[in-house]
């Protein structure tokens, strides 16, 4: 949508979005390339880091869970901007809007998910010992 | 600001209407946009399966672990096929835009041949687990593997049916205003595509490996 606080230019063709994955109209091929390349380039690096900091002794063990997940949602952040054009632009609100809800419903089912099941896990009697008691 | 002493047609006057130049949305936005929501939602039955593995993940039986049966040298060829094919499928979207033929052809060729590549590394590991008892009935740890990566393989597949349909669109029909509404959304997959495997080879392979 487009804000209206400010006026649109006037002779530009498409005044209010862009569609999700559309390059701003004024770059040309080789700034698209350039853009791909740098996305290329830090997303092996995020996947080298991740494969690399596992077999390396070179990190605080227990801490390695978190450094893999932190790199991961790097790295799709690095896909999303540079890949998939998601910027925070004016023109790209929509796109954005989405994505957050998207994102909040993912967190949702996964912590709930996670913590309903540990919950359970924790708190029922093993189902053998269930049925032992039913007899 | 109050709205005492204000009547309706005095409010609707303080705040002029102002007409959205542009008119409808264009057929392009519209398109994209509905395609990503598509694309979230699919994103969203992915994390349903994400958290079905994360619950079952110790729920081994008595059988063989991620541990013992992940080989991170093939999921590390498997990642590098997908993000080079992510990085080709994007220089054929620029060859759409910028109307070559040849450079659309040629990148698209080489992102089929990636996402192949891809495709026939997982099968091969897919044989590898049930040739070794460890097939999707092993264990619960194992179904939701299977359901969970299998689901991403299938997504690939299709994604490389859809690839080669475009190629074939393209030389049949030219570049098209259509046409290149169907390369924006297969664009669009291929691209979260690969945004779900960075998830996977994380929580699954380097995770399930990580002592």
């Amino acid at each position: 949508m487009s804000g209206g606080d400010e006026p649109v230019p006037a002779g530009r063709q498409q005044p209010g979005d862009t569609a999700p994955g559309d390059q701003p109209s004024e770059a040309g091929t080789l700034h698209g390339i350039t853009g791909y390349v740098i996305g290329l380039l830090l997303a092996v690096g995020l996947s080298a880091v991740s494969f690399w900091i596992g077999p390396s002794h070179l990190v605080w063990a227990p801490s390695i869970p978190v450094a893999l997940i932190v790199l991961a949602i790097a790295q799709m952040g690095v896909h999303l901007v540079f890949f998939l054009h998601i910027t925070t632009g004016r023109d790209n609100t929509n796109n954005v809007l989405a994505l957050a809800f998207g994102i909040l419903i993912v967190f949702l089912v996964l912590t709930g998910s996670l913590w309903i099941m540990a919950n359970l896990d924790r708190n029922m009697r093993p189902i053998d010992e269930i049925m032992r008691m039913q007899r | 600001m109050s709205a005492a002493g204000l009547s309706a047609a005095d409010v609707n006057a303080a705040v002029p209407f102002v007409p959205d130049e542009g008119g409808p949305a264009p057929v392009r936005i519209v398109v994209g946009f509905g395609f990503w929501i598509f694309l979230i939602s699919d994103i969203v039955m992915f994390s349903a399966f994400f958290a079905a593995y994360a619950v079952l993940v110790g729920n081994t039986a008595g059988g063989p672990s991620g541990m013992q049966l992940f080989d991170l040298r093939n999921v590390a060829v498997e990642t590098a096929c997908l993000l080079l094919s992510s990085f080709s499928c994007g220089l054929a979207s620029i060859g759409a835009g910028a109307r070559r033929t040849g450079m659309f052809q040629a990148a698209m060729a080489v992102t089929a041949v990636l996402g192949a590549a891809f495709l026939t590394l997982e099968i091969r590991e897919f044989g590898g687990l049930v040739a070794r008892g460890a097939g999707p009935g092993r264990s619960a740890f194992l179904s939701a593997f299977f359901a969970l990566v299998g689901c991403h393989g299938l997504h690939v597949s299709a994604g490389l049916l859809w690839l080669l349909t475009m190629m074939a669109q393209v030389w049949a029909k030219g570049f098209r205003e259509d046409i290149l509404r169907r390369m924006l959304c297969f664009s669009l997959f291929w691209h979260a595509l690969d945004i779900i495997w960075v998830a996977l080879f994380t929580v699954v392979y380097l995770m399930g490996t990580t002592p």
